[in-house]
């Protein structure tokens, strides 16, 4: 029988504290793993406040894999929740900022940013935003008028956005001789090489009050679920929660990618496993993308460090080699 | 007055779907409203449930406007059973019923104790508590709608407002889901609005009937007084029986196929 006791709080401590456990596991496992060695000796003896630790290994695991680390945490936890938003908001489970050329737009606008010789950031952030605001307009019109956009219109109304962008990406890289768009094709695949620790703090003071505001609106996510014109009987204030939604959504995944660019089906994978596991409610939902989210894009980076015998691949290879063929069984379910 | 409604429009663009309609309803009253497709009936549940605000005329909620309750306000009021809910949904039923809380609680929608008796009460009022730990998309069509019922005793409203609750279901849950909202009538004093295609439940279950057309009111009053031979062939455009039901004084509805109407060759010659 069902207990009197109230239950969420309870589920939402002990999932966020076995997923937070797993998250610093990963961490650890990230910092001490790389292409100079393996540091799990010196990693202990920096936790266990040894003095006598070599300071040339400090340096490269607090400067180098560290940041690293922290940037990938953040951008897997950004790209999941923005995974778990668009699939509310849209109504669809295979809504993700990738698939839906979210991504792709502010990819745009990162490199127009970056043509006009803007700063990394805010400059090419908010040129990736503004990127992003547009391709997500153009989702927003063709699918205003209907509630449920439905799900072959919306995948192929994204594939069409993305190879609109990625034509005018080539575009404009053909177009320039500009030895800044030199590392462009590995920036567009997924690159998180580029991290230092000042770069990944503002971009930490950036994230997380957005994670903080999807949190306290998760639950309004569940009731948006049951439709806006329910949700709005229920006592939501739908326009003004989707909208909030939209923006801080769009904000957090230009920020990212204008940092790594284009990274996909993390917010495919992410959400989709997590409520196979925890159910659909998105309370424990959101702070489980941001922890789940993390931790996963750590171990995509330690593969994509780990598995070529020199140098690196980048690491959005690998979080599509792992995502597309998930994405497919998964749209193979839902057709049936 | 649980609801009145004075004159008011809707349009659709240039197209009026509701034109100058005025109605009360009395608290405690099962009050449904009848009429053919495309007369209005669904938009005005929407103009009363505060999801699109009419371009003319006012609708007051227990004397105050509509215009003026805030949103957790109205929603403490004013529980809505939608026509059609999204069939994916992937909450359990017990995750649904406590959703009608919602209103009630601080933006995370965090329960308390008395929120989950509520919740187990509601589901036992409408006997879906053995199925509280089964999936929504699980469930039968006539099970899934006592889930929702459950969810908007639980919001703890003044007036339910459902559109066309039993259109979709057999006879069995059909019979079911009136009763309900018949006891919850009586038992806990809620007002009943409906929106029905189903003259003869509306005839056996309404207290008070609105029959719409076009828009526009074609009458309002007790169902012996809304349901008359003329006004429905008038209203529906087809031929019906009308005689007293056997089961007591209320009008029974009868559909006359083509083959079984004696009326049509006399009015060919008239």
């Amino acid at each position: 029988m069902i207990s009197d006791k109230p239950f969420l709080l309870k589920r939402l401590f002990a999932v966020s504290f076995l997923l937070i456990l797993l998250l610093i596991v990963t961490i650890l496992l990230g910092i001490s793993i790389g292409s100079t060695g393996n540091e799990f000796k010196t990693i202990f003896q920096l936790l266990s406040g040894e003095r006598a630790v070599d300071p040339m290994r400090e340096a490269i695991i607090r400067e180098i894999r560290f940041p690293r680390v922290i940037l990938a945490a953040l951008v897997g936890a950004t790209l999941s929740l923005g995974g778990l938003v668009f699939q509310v908001l849209l109504r669809n489970p295979l809504a993700e900022p990738y698939i839906l050329g979210i991504s792709g737009g502010s990819a745009v606008g990162a490199i127009i940013g970056i043509l006009m010789g803007l700063s990394r950031f805010p400059g090419v952030g908010f040129t990736a935003f503004a990127g992003s605001a547009a391709t997500l307009l153009l989702i927003v019109l063709m699918s205003s008028g209907q509630s449920i956009l439905k799900k072959d219109s919306l995948l192929l109304s994204g594939v069409m956005i993305n190879a609109f962008c990625s034509a005018i990406i080539m575009f404009l890289v053909s177009m320039t001789q500009d030895a800044r768009l030199h590392n462009i094709i590995f920036w567009l695949m997924g690159d998180l090489s580029m991290s230092d620790i000042r770069q990944v703090v503002i971009l930490a003071a950036t994230l997380l009050p957005c994670f903080l505001i999807l949190f306290l609106l998760s639950h309004s996510m569940n009731l948006l679920l049951m439709g806006k014109e329910m949700a709005q009987t229920m006592g939501v204030n739908t326009r003004l929660v989707t909208m909030t939604l939209l923006v801080v959504t769009s904000f957090m995944v230009s920020a990212t990618v204008s940092h790594c660019g284009l990274l996909g089906f993390v917010g495919l994978v992410i959400p989709h496993g997590l409520r196979l596991v925890l159910g659909p409610d998105h309370r424990v939902l959101v702070p489980s993308c941001v922890l789940g989210g993390g931790t996963y894009m750590i171990l995509c980076d330690l593969l994509a460090r780990v598995l070529p015998e020199h140098g690196e691949i980048p690491v959005g290879v690998i979080t599509a080699m792992i995502g597309a063929p998930i994405f497919i069984f998964l749209l193979k379910r839902s057709r049936q | 007055m649980a609801v009145d409604i004075k004159n008011i429009s809707y349009y659709y663009g240039d197209n009026p779907v509701l034109k100058n309609l005025s109605f009360s309803v009395r608290e405690g009253d099962f009050f449904i409203i009848i009429g053919p497709n495309g007369s209005g009936k669904t938009t005005l549940m929407n103009a009363v449930s505060g999801i699109l605000n009419c371009q003319e005329g006012r609708v007051k909620i227990f004397g105050r406007s509509l215009q003026s309750y805030n949103r957790k306000d109205l929603a403490k009021t004013i529980a809505f059973v939608p026509q059609m809910f999204p069939d994916d949904f992937p909450f359990s039923v017990t995750e649904m019923v406590l959703m009608g809380r919602s209103p009630h609680l601080g933006i995370f929608g965090l329960e308390k104790e008395e929120d989950i008796k509520l919740a187990k009460q509601a589901m036992h009022f409408t006997e879906v508590k053995h199925l509280a730990y089964r999936k929504l998309n699980q469930l039968s069509g006539g099970e899934r709608q006592r889930v929702f019922i459950a969810r908007a005793i639980c919001q703890e409203p003044q007036v339910i407002l459902l559109d066309e609750p039993t259109a979709s279901l057999d006879l069995a849950h059909q019979v079911k889901t009136m009763d309900l909202m018949d006891r919850l009538k009586r038992e806990k004093g809620i007002t009943i609005i409906m929106v029905s295609h189903d003259l003869n439940l509306a005839a056996m279950y309404g207290d008070r009937l609105l029959l719409l057309n076009r828009g526009q009111a074609v009458s309002l009053g007790l169902p012996q007084e809304v349901l008359t031979l003329h006004r429905l062939e008038a209203t529906y455009g087809c031929r019906l029986l009308v005689d007293e039901s056997p089961l007591g004084k209320f009008p029974r509805i009868t559909l006359v196929p083509q083959k079984h109407d004696k009326r049509l060759g006399v009015r060919d010659k008239g």
